[in-house]
Order: structure tokens, then C-alpha cells, then sequence
């Protein structure tokens, strides 16, 4: 009964603008926690050294990264099912905080990487899966930007991230199984980013800061196009905006 | 006498299948070009890299597969372009025969005349890289079985893209990911069976893939190109 | 706390803190970008209210 009250913008934005407040506190004290355990707390690894604290902001991105794009997918397939309009809206919002913390795991991946591989980029099967799921964002994005009526747009990114999600299971196999049949097999290579339980804490904390960070910016996103869509309606109107 | 009873779907299927075959007969330069450009892109490599056998035979798969990805990319407006600005298209939705099938019959054809010449031009290619006999034997049977998936997946991407500005660049962005699996599994089985491994693995899923495109793409390009008309 | 090797980061101090001033910045532009657009809007919207009542 909620949820559909919610579908509406009239409710959805005055709902959304009383969580915010709560929403960024609690992210904020997240990522200082997350930050003092991170850089403070937690020990050098035994092989990486100092470099392991990129873990705690690498691997929450790449988490980030793929939730994210799961929420859009699932938002889709609600949204087609059973026609509510704000998924769109909740959609948009989310694929540049989503591609955002794309870039962020491949350009921390790669700071990991130099001083652990000795270049600045590997072919692994993690970095360039990361890579694909970037550009299959930046294509949504592109698709929705190209498109000029809001409807079509909607419907044609749906469509979009939908086939996307279905290849996403098979584009990672294909990398890992790709990247196992390049691995030089006399080389002992140091293993992409791992996690160890030792440095799960840390890890845990910055990636519930994350996700607390995309429930606001989508928040703030989501009533910016409610702004923009509604400013005509009379509910909005009579709250003064 | 009544009026032309309505045809069996098989008989209208096969009647769009017709009229594409026609129409790419009379712009041939439209097979044409995508096909030459195939060739040429194909041909930058020696050119970039040096004619040494040994380096040409390693990049070759390869080479030949984003090649004709590429070669695919080009040739994917022209699926349903042509006749968005005419109206023909409009009248394909509006058929009172399974619109997903005559859709069907839309990709077939585009596959016979983009992705078809690619697999019978490609021995040609294959030995200008000096591939091996078996080698070519299986840029023939992964371009066989992934072409295919190429026009499917592409047929997608055309119908979401259709009308838009930048389209064809647009296009790419889009569908050059969802084609990665494909390149990924044919070039392993090409390089696999060059070195005696057994191959059945990465056949078996461009297969599947092949199975399942077939399956469910007229469906989606359905729904893609109402979407973009609407 | 030594603060001079915190900051050394064992030698690694580029790669540790740039990933961290990388994320900073991508994470803060996702923040203030919308925030700003937001914030602006409001007020036009305001504005438009106003003239028009």
C-alpha cells in the first residue's frame, strides 16, 4: 500500500526530502568510520604492504559499480511491469553515480596495480570486466542524452539496460575464461585485487558509506527531475516548490 | 471470388524475406560496401604491423573478427532505416501476422547479404594471414555460427537507435559490448584448434548463443521498434 | 603518530592517496553537481510561483 502511494511524485518528493537529511548523516558518519578503520586501524599487508588501504576504496567501487547497475535493471523490469513512471526517473538518476564508481574501481584498480604488477594497466579478467560494465553505462547514458522525447527514452534505456544485464553473466564468463586461456603459464602472477577477512571490516564499512552515498545522490536527483517535470502541477504549485 | 485470402504466416514470412532480398539486389552497392570495408580494414594490418608470417598468423583471428564486427556495425542501419522514412515499416507493425516473425525474416536477410559474404570471402583472408588449414577451417565455422548473432544482436541496437542523431556511431557503443562474448569465444576456438585443443566448449556456446538470439531477439526488436516509433 | 610516514604511506603515498583524492573528487562532483542543480532550480521555481500568483 506504501509503495504505491510512493509511485506518485506528489508523495515520492516530500517522502524523499524528509529521508535525505537522515540518509546523508548517517553517510557521513559511515564514511568516517570506514576512513579511520581504513587508513588508521587496519594493518600493511603482508604482501601489498600500504597499498592494500586502495583496497578499502577499490573494491566498495566495483560492489558499488555492479549494485548499482542491478538496481537499475530490476527498476526496469518493475517499471515495465507494472507501468510506474517514477522507475524511469529513479533509472536516470542512477546510471552517472553508477558509471561514477565505474571509473573509480579502474583507475584505483589501476594505482593498485603499478606498484604490484609493474604497469599501469592489465588485461585481467576483473579490470576489463569493469571496463565492459563502464561502457555499457556510458552507451545508456549516450542512448538517453541522443534520444530527445522523455517517453521514448525511458522505454528505449529499459530495453537497453534489460539486454544488458542478461549479457552481463555471459560477457563475465567470457573474460574470465578468456583471461585463463592468456595467462602465460610459467608466470607466477600476482592475483588481481583479493580480499582477505583481515581487511573485511574496513571493507564493509566504506561499502555501506557507498551505498548511503547513492541513496542520496539519487534522492537529490530524483526530486531535481520531479522539480523539472512537475513544475506545472498544481501540488507543486501550491507548495511553493 | 473473395479478395487474396489472408497468407499463412509461413507465406508472409517468407514474402517479407522476398522483398528484403529484392531490395538489397537493387542497392547492391550496399553489400557491397560493407563487405569492401571488411577487405580493407583487414588489410591495414600487414600494413601496420609488418607481412612477417608468423606475427600475421598469431593476430589473425583476431584480426578477422573485430574486422567483421566492425564490417557488421556498418551494415546495421540500413535494417530498418530505409523504410522508416517511407512508412513500410509502420505497416510492418501494423500487420495482422505475428510482427516478431516477419522480423525474423527481416534479420535473415540482412545476415544473408552482410554476414554470409563475410564467411565466404573469409578463406580468401585467411590465407592471405597465412592461417593453417585448420586454423581456416575454423574462421569459417565460428563466422558461420557467430555472424549470425552479429545481425541479431545488431537488429536490437538498430531498432533502439532507429532515427536517432549519431546513430551509427551510437549504434556501436552500444551493441560492440554485447558482441564481446562472440569475439571472445570464436577467436578461442580458432586458436584452440590450431593448437589441437578441443574446441566443443566454445562451440557449443556460440551455439547456444546463436539458439537463444533466435529465440528471443524478434521479440525484443518488436518492442524496440514500437518503442521508437511511438 | 608519526604523521611523516602516514603520510609516506611506505613509499607508496602517490598511489594510495591519489586513489583516495580520486574517489574524493568523482564521489564529491556526484554530490555537488546535482546538489547545485537542484538548489538552483528550486529557486527559479520559486520565483516563477511568485510572479505568477
Amino acid at each position: 500500500m506504501i509503495f504505491q502511494k510512493l509511485a506518485a511524485p506528489k508523495y515520492f518528493y516530500p517522502f524523499a526530502g524528509k529521508l535525505l537529511p537522515w540518509v546523508t548523516g548517517l553517510c557521513i558518519i559511515t564514511l568516517l568510520a570506514g576512513l579511520y578503520q581504513g587508513l588508521f586501524v587496519a594493518p600493511p599487508d603482508y604482501q601489498q604492504g600500504e597499498t592494500v588501504r586502495i583496497m578499502f576504496v577499490h573494491v566498495p567501487a566495483a560492489w558499488m559499480s555492479m549494485f548499482v547497475y542491478a538496481m537499475m535493471a530490476g527498476a526496469c523490469a518493475i517499471g515495465l511491469v507494472w507501468k510506474i513512471r517514477l522507475t524511469d526517473t529513479f533509472v536516470t538518476a542512477c546510471a552517472p553515480i553508477g558509471a561514477s564508481f565505474t571509473l573509480i574501481a579502474l583507475i584505483t584498480g589501476s594505482l593498485w596495480g603499478k606498484p604490484m604488477w609493474g604497469t599501469w594497466w592489465e588485461w585481467d579478467a576483473r579490470l576489463t570486466s569493469e571496463l565492459i560494465l563502464l561502457f555499457l553505462y556510458l552507451g545508456f547514458m549516450a542512448l538517453q542524452s541522443a534520444i530527445d522525447d522523455p517517453r521514448r527514452a525511458a522505454r528505449a534505456g529499459a530495453i537497453l539496460i534489460l539486454v544488458g544485464v542478461i549479457n552481463l553473466p555471459v560477457i563475465h564468463y567470457s573474460v574470465e575464461w578468456w583471461n585463463t586461456l592468456h595467462q602465460p603459464a610459467s608466470v607466477a602472477r600476482v592475483d588481481g585485487p583479493t580480499i582477505h577477512s583481515s581487511i573485511l571490516i574496513p571493507l564493509l564499512v566504506m561499502a555501506t558509506a557507498f551505498k548511503l552515498l547513492f541513496i542520496s545522490v539519487v534522492l537529490v536527483r530524483m526530486r531535481t527531475a520531479i522539480l523539472e517535470n512537475e513544475s506545472d502541477s498544481r501540488w507543486l504549485q501550491e507548495q511553493g516548490a | 471470388m473473395p479478395a487474396n485470402p489472408t497468407p499463412g504466416v509461413f507465406q508472409a514470412w517468407l514474402r517479407v524475406l522476398q522483398r528484403e532480398m529484392l531490395l538489397a539486389y537493387r542497392q547492391r552497392n550496399d553489400i557491397l560496401t560493407p563487405l569492401i570495408f571488411f577487405v580493407i580494414v583487414v588489410s591495414l594490418f600487414p600494413l601496420g604491423i609488418g607481412p612477417e608470417p608468423k606475427t600475421l598468423q598469431l593476430i589473425a583471428p583476431g584480426v578477422i573478427w573485430v574486422a567483421a564486427l566492425l564490417a557488421t556495425l556498418l551494415s546495421l542501419p540500413r535494417m530498418f532505416n530505409n523504410e522508416l522514412h517511407d512508412g513500410t515499416l509502420e505497416q510492418l507493425l501494423l500487420s495482422p501476422q505475428p510482427v516478431s516473425v516477419l522480423i525474423s525474416a527481416k534479420i535473415l536477410a540482412h545476415w544473408l547479404t552482410t554476414g554470409l559474404p563475410l564467411v565466404v570471402i573469409s578463406p580468401v583472408i585467411a590465407l592471405t594471414f597465412h592461417m593453417d588449414n585448420t586454423a581456416l577451417l575454423y574462421t569459417v565455422i565460428t563466422l558461420l555460427l557467430g555472424s549470425p548473432v552479429l545481425s541479431l544482436i545488431g537488429a536490437v541496437g538498430a531498432a533502439l537507435t532507429l532515427g536517432l542523431r549519431g546513430g551509427g556511431v551510437l549504434l556501436a557503443l552500444l551493441v560492440l559490448p554485447l558482441y564481446i562474448p562472440v569475439l571472445i569465444f570464436s577467436t578461442g576456438a580458432i586458436i584452440a584448434a590450431s593448437g589441437g585443443f578441443p574446441v566443443d566448449g566454445q562451440l557449443s556456446l556460440l551455439g547456444a548463443y546463436l539458439v537463444i538470439a533466435v529465440i528471443f531477439v524478434p521479440w525484443v526488436t518488436n518492442h524496440a521498434l514500437r518503442v521508437s516509433l511511438d | 603518530m608519526n604523521w611523516e610516514t602516514f603520510f609516506n604511506m611506505g613509499g607508496y603515498a602517490f598511489y594510495v592517496w591519489g586513489s583516495y583524492a580520486v574517489a574524493t573528487i568523482v564521489l564529491g562532483l556526484n554530490v555537488w553537481l546535482p546538489l547545485s542543480r537542484y538548489r538552483k532550480l528550486k529557486q527559479n521555481l520559486k520565483k516563477r510561483y511568485e510572479t505568477s500568483s
